[in-house]
């Protein structure tokens, strides 16, 4: 399908049809969920042989599993004979995965090892090799986070990352600078927003300019450091980026240090919490050199998982539940050594700002249900939405005192906003959805 | 048969209390309603896993552990009511009708100047036009005897879902 007239991204223009169309969205499912990479889950969630933990990839329903030799697999969770679903639970150790329809069951590997009344009803014919659980064609467990493709052309992971490595790492990063380092908080957040996934996933893609919504938390106050949403004084002294890398379809919102600027006080409502990460910040000036100016905020991973770097640290995925739902699952990190009042501070913190309980992101799910109603009737669908800030404004050769960072960048410190980000998640979007396979893709 | 009427009147009194709470969230007489809590409430309400029945004891996230909807104190409690009175909190603006009903109440046992408490409740919510949501669990209760009455000095809130159905949980159960 061409998709000229609905999203002209050099004009910024992108039409309303995409988000609430049927069968734009049931070519989504098939060319953006079908082909891209997904994340499905963290490795500290499975620790043992035999656990597992049930995920979703767009529609369709996963298991993430560690064998019983340690090896993780990401399965259909869907028997070969009837499609039930051969687990219902949402994590667990198990020997074996038993359909309850009519007894098929599988090893923690995917093997079909149980058939009932094998020898006598099939005889010779069944052949048990060709029908274990579908598994995924492609696995990669970057950093702890395990992520997925049903296609096997699709390039590897880190190439399908490419340069947005460098940002998408500051989330799993120890915040000393330390490699990996993080793990998960026990329970995921998972809700229902009547909206199309792409609200969720561009507003995280990129959105600085939607400081009306989060008015009233700003006002009462829910920081680190009392006041605020978040810290702002690291903030307020940096230099404010837009990255995007529109052939990848990745974006963060980026912060740059001035190269000469002090580490700005933060956590100011909890002196050890403060002390924590003050240390942790001067060891990553030695770790990571001029690099230490860099920190990250919101992004979105192409299509659906979308990080939030710093404050607060999560990783939320928004699963497609047709043109006019989203169901999404959201996961809290902290680096896996930081001492348990550390830990708990932020745990409050996250729970204070995040997900349908926080302050904050109640007011985002307002305004993303409302703005997908009121754009489904006839007369709507014919004005597209503008996505022109900042058009032009942004440069491949980003430099700073001769740090030089990759991807599509625009500087919005004056501007305060830009849709550099969100024109680089349609390009992309745009590219899957009129590419024939990953040959297309990988131009 | 012996009728404890003492236990009666506790039973009467505490009824009495989770109805006026009702009464004034519904009113949105939120100020009034944070009075109703001790300065060291906790306030908290669980996610649900979906596990093995021989598994239930891990079914709910853990309170001061995970991340849950609410696990909380009366500080934040009170910066959600502010929120809720800026006039800006475009979640609650406009306002939300809810319905809150209280039933089943059980006194589970009342020692020293605590009185533990079981009821069900089921929250009706409704907003803007046709945006409705039925919310339906048990709350297990401590209240403390304070002068003139009871105060809440913690609250457990367990809702019979799984992925929570509402968008957002912009009122108080």
């Amino acid at each position: 399908m061409s998709l000229d007239g609905l999203v002209d991204v050099a004009r910024g223009v992108i039409s309303r049809e995409i988000f609430v169309n049927e069968s734009i969205y049931r070519q989504e499912l098939e060319q953006v969920f079908g082909r891209a990479w997904l994340f499905i889950g963290h490795e500290s969630q499975i620790p043992k042989p035999g656990d597992f933990q049930a995920s979703f990839m767009g529609e369709e329903s996963v298991i993430l599993c560690r064998d019983r030799g340690g090896k993780i697999h990401v399965f259909l969770n869907s028997c070969r004979h009837r499609g039930m679903k051969v687990c219902r639970y949402d994590d667990g150790n198990t020997t074996e995965f038993l359909c309850p329809y009519h007894g098929w069951s599988y090893g923690t590997d995917g093997a079909l090892v149980g058939v009932p009344f094998a020898k006598d009803a099939y005889g010779e014919q069944l052949d048990r090799s060709r029908w274990g659980l579908i598994e995924v064609a492609q696995m990669e467990n970057y950093k702890g986070t395990i992520w997925a493709t049903w296609d096997r052309d699709a390039p590897p992971f880190l190439d399908y990352l490419g340069g947005y490595k460098l940002y998408f790492d500051l989330l799993l990063d120890a915040w000393d600078g330390r490699e990996g380092g993080t793990e998960v908080i026990g329970g995921i957040h998972k809700w229902l927003i009547p909206c199309n996934w792409k609200f969720p996933a561009e507003n995280f893609s990129g959105d600085r300019y939607h400081g009306v919504s989060h008015r009233s938390v700003d006002m009462v106050g829910i920081g680190p450091s009392g006041k605020g949403r978040r810290d702002m004084q690291e903030r307020n002294e940096a230099r404010w980026l837009d990255v995007t890398f529109p052939d990848l379809g990745h974006s963060m919102i980026a912060f740059l240090r001035k190269h000469d600027s002090p580490i700005a006080p933060a956590y100011q409502d909890a002196p050890a919490v403060a002390d924590y990460f003050r240390r942790c910040e001067e060891e990553r000036t030695r770790r990571r050199g001029e690099l230490w100016r860099l920190f990250g905020g919101p992004g979105t991973v192409f299509p659906n998982a979308s990080p939030l770097a710093r404050q607060p640290r999560t990783l939320a995925v928004w699963h497609p539940r047709g043109p006019h739902q989203t169901e999404c699952w959201r996961i809290y990190l902290v680096d896996a050594d930081a001492p348990p009042e550390v830990k708990d501070f932020l745990r409050h913190y996250y729970i204070r700002y995040s997900g349908p309980s926080g302050l904050t992101e109640q007011d985002d799910m307002e305004n993303w249900n409302y703005a997908h109603a009121a754009s489904r009737g006839t007369v709507a669908r014919q004005h597209p939405y503008n996505y022109e800030m900042g058009l032009g404004r942004a440069t491949e050769s980003f430099e700073d005192h001769g740090l030089k960072l990759p991807g599509r960048i625009a500087d919005v410190t004056v501007a305060n906003a830009s849709e550099n980000n969100q024109r680089g998640f349609y390009t992309r979007w745009r590219q899957f959805m009129e590419a024939k396979s990953w040959a297309d893709l990988k131009r | 048969m012996t009728v404890d009427v003492q236990q009666l009147l506790v039973k009467q009194e505490v009824e009495d209390f989770l109805y006026r709470e009702a009464e004034l969230l519904d009113e949105r007489r939120f100020e009034e309603w944070l009075e109703l809590f001790t300065d060291d409430v906790r306030y908290f309400m669980p996610m649900r896993r979906n596990v093995p029945a021989d598994e239930l004891a891990r079914e709910f996230t853990r309170e001061g552990l995970d991340v849950n909807w609410f696990d909380e104190g009366k500080d934040t409690l009170t910066r959600r009511v502010k929120q809720i009175r800026t006039g800006v909190h475009w979640a609650e603006q406009p306002p939300s009708r809810t319905c809150h009903m209280v039933s089943n109440v059980q006194v589970l046992s009342a020692a020293g100047d605590e009185v533990c408490v079981k009821s069900r409740f089921l929250l009706y919510r409704n907003r803007v036009e046709t945006e409705t949501d039925v919310l339906v669990g048990k709350r297990e209760d401590v209240l403390r005897r304070v002068a003139g009455g009871f105060q809440i000095a913690r609250r457990k809130i367990v809702l019979d879902q799984n992925v929570l159905l509402a968008k957002n949980l912009t009122f108080f159960f």
